[in-house]
């Protein structure tokens, strides 16, 4: 069972999966009907001995999670959330603190069970067959779950040992995390006196140990110094090949660095999903362009100069952003797929005016977020950002 | 059954590594020591004394000594047995480090029965330590073993009783004074409730007095068997560890 994970994972997930990011459901069927993940399946089953709910047919397919909700007493944690998520993907999961990203990933890993909705796991759901879905998934909560007083070595043949592990193999495995997480070096060290970094990757250690098809990461990098969160980066990101992981954030950067799809969630609500790359794209490319023009001698009359700009051809709205002294800056929307700058400059000089700064007005995912996660229209959004379509988000952003 | 001696074996290396087994140890020790030198002078002074009033006192080294040392023994254990189990859950629920139990496929009786067995285990090597004491008895005197031993039973009986209250209180709070506190309290409650069938007959009071942790050894330190009050420490048993696995559960369900 561990060989055949470790020689077929990276071949099946990574290659294939990474371009098809969009969770359009053909593109599932087509790596379904790829005869090695047939191969991979069976034997999935056969390495499993305890009699096991049927496996779903499409085994690509590691998460899924459909209309999931948990709600406390007086507050909605998580409401009505769906995704899915392919095997060999890191999928970050994005949203300020308080979003439910934590009630959604304790879900995940039967720690909480959903008020409502569904959530499968491994192709097991977390309510019905939880011990399965355990067996299969490391996790890393927001504190490493670390008892202070055990050796380092100790402490992952303690986890491996009630993961299931046992001889040769756990030594095997412990052996082999203590290496690729680098903690071999403090291995006979008790894990209170270790650096925050340490102990970090000692959580890290703890949930691969038992080599888990699904990695549940939360804030991995919470708290780790500039240096020690490259390398955590660097960790997960070589950790993709095997597993498939799902990691919360705040940070921006950190989705944009390590994952390649995104799923944005605010107020326990979906805002959207999409890949990181389609999220960059649309924000930089939506067409906006900055403009700061000068008068020469006289004062702009900054109406005109707005009445001038929007006869250009292709610009669909001209919005007069500020003046410094006597200069001004304008955001011009041009329609998509039109070139519209050379025009622009041209009109601008032709009109006597000095062209100071011409550039396109990048949205960055900081203000997609921003925008996505503390304006009502959020809530407008997550219909459309459910089917992967951050259009009107990134107009949103815009404005 | 793996698992439950894989827990087992945990706790048991976190009660040794740190200070704690120790402390309740050596305390343990000092304070059962002072009480066995306390009882063994007793019996010698009485003994002499009867020897020269020329009375022929019946003296019984069973019924004078080992009677009310292992009725202090259970005395002792009421004041340890907060401090054995009030970090068993409260202190993995302050560290996080229930999440990892709680994700790993284990089931929920699995780590109750395992913390559960390292606490009596720990309580046990308490017990070992009175072996010393008494082994003088054996050495110098010649008593019978066979009370003796059924002491021992009621005893661990009780001990894990007691214990496994204390292990439910402990998964209500992440904080361990709390658990310890509140653990202390109840075991204290049950210890004193027997009193009120000193002044009254009525069956409140024999209902209160049946609940007592208290009454129910007496028998076990004559170094009686009796099924009624083994049926009443292992239902007590039964009903921690169970309200210990409701309340594991529910934690799942409000946290």
């Amino acid at each position: 069972m561990e060989s055949a994970s470790n020689s077929l994972a990276p071949s099946v997930g990574t290659k294939r999966s990474r371009r098809t990011i969009g969770f359009s459901r053909d593109s599932v069927d087509r790596l379904a009907s790829d005869e090695r993940c047939t191969a991979f399946e069976i034997s999935r089953q056969v390495g499993t001995s305890d009699t096991v709910p049927a496996r779903p047919q499409n085994y690509n397919l590691m998460i899924r999670v459909k209309e999931l909700t948990k709600r406390y007493a007086r507050t909605t944690a998580v409401d009505h959330i769906s995704f899915e998520v392919q095997k060999g993907q890191i999928v970050g999961f994005l949203g300020p603190n308080g979003a439910g990203k934590t009630t959604t990933m304790r879900m995940l890993t039967c720690f909480l069970p959903p008020t409502s909705g569904t959530a499968t796991v491994a192709g097991f759901d977390v309510l019905e067959a939880p011990m399965d879905v355990k067996r299969r998934i490391g996790y890393l909560p927001e504190i490493p779950p670390l008892y202070h007083e055990m050796r380092t070595a100790e402490y992952l043949a303690f986890v491996a040992k009630i993961k299931g592990l046992r001889g040769l193999e756990l030594a095997k495995r412990v052996n082999y995390v203590l290496d690729r997480c680098a903690v071999a070096d403090v291995k006979d060290k008790v894990l209170s006196k270790l650096s925050k970094g340490y102990r970090q990757r000692v959580g890290l250690a703890q949930a691969i140990v038992h080599n888990p098809d699904v990695l549940i990461l939360d804030e991995p990098t919470a708290g780790l110094d500039p240096k020690q969160i490259n390398e955590t980066r660097e960790l997960i990101r070589s950790l993709a090949g095997d597993h498939t992981i799902i990691l919360s954030t705040h940070i921006l950067p950190e989705v944009e660095q390590t994952c390649q799809q995104v799923i944005i969630i605010n107020k326990g609500k979906l805002v959207a999903t999409d890949s990181v790359n389609n999220l960059q794209n649309r924000s930089r490319g939506a067409g906006s362009v900055l403009v700061e023009i000068a008068g020469r001698q006289e004062a702009l009359d900054s109406p005109e100069v707005k009445r001038r700009l929007e006869k250009v051809p292709g610009v669909s709205r001209v919005l007069f952003k500020e003046k410094r002294e006597n200069r001004f800056v304008f955001e011009v929307d041009g329609e998509t797929d039109r070139a519209i700058r050379g025009d622009l400059a041209r009109v601008i000089v032709e009109s006597g005016w000095d062209l100071n700064e011409l550039r396109t007005a990048a949205v960055s995912l900081e203000e997609i977020f921003l925008q996505l996660t503390s304006s009502n229209e959020a809530k407008n959004a997550s219909a459309k950002g459910t089917e992967g379509d951050l259009e009107t988000v990134a107009e949103q952003a815009k404005r | 059954m793996r698992n439950v001696w894989i827990l087992c074996w945990k706790e048991l290396r976190s009660y040794f590594v740190s200070p704690i087994a120790y402390l309740l140890l050596a305390m343990f020790a000092i304070v059962f020591g002072f009480f066995f030198w306390n009882v063994v002078g007793y019996f010698v002074y009485a003994g002499m004394e009867a020897q020269m009033r020329g009375a022929m006192f019946p003296l019984n080294v069973n019924e004078q000594v080992i009677r009310p040392l292992v009725s202090n023994v259970s005395v002792i254990g009421l004041f340890l047995i907060p401090m054995i189990t009030m970090r068993l859950f409260a202190e993995e629920k302050r560290s996080g480090t229930i999440e990892l139990l709680a994700t790993s496929p284990l089931r929920d009786f699995e780590v109750i029965l395992g913390k559960w067995l390292a606490a009596l285990i720990l309580y046990s090597a308490m017990l070992l330590l009175t072996a010393i004491n008494f082994a003088w008895l054996f050495r110098y005197g010649n008593p019978d073993w066979k009370p003796l031993l059924v002491a021992y039973l009621g005893l661990l009986l009780q001990a894990g009783a007691l214990l496994a209250i204390g292990t439910f209180i402990s998964t209500l709070t992440r904080n361990q004074i709390i658990a310890g506190g509140a653990t202390f309290g109840i075991c204290l409650l049950l210890w004193v409730l027997e009193w009120v069938s000193g002044y009254d007959s009525a069956t409140y009071a024999r209902v209160m007095a049946y609940l007592s942790v208290l009454t129910h050894f007496e028998s076990f330190a004559k170094g009686l068997l009796s099924i009624k009050d083994f049926v009443y420490y292992l239902s007590a048993i039964f009903l921690g560890l169970f309200l210990t696995a409701r309340s594991m559960e529910s934690l799942r369900w409000r946290s």
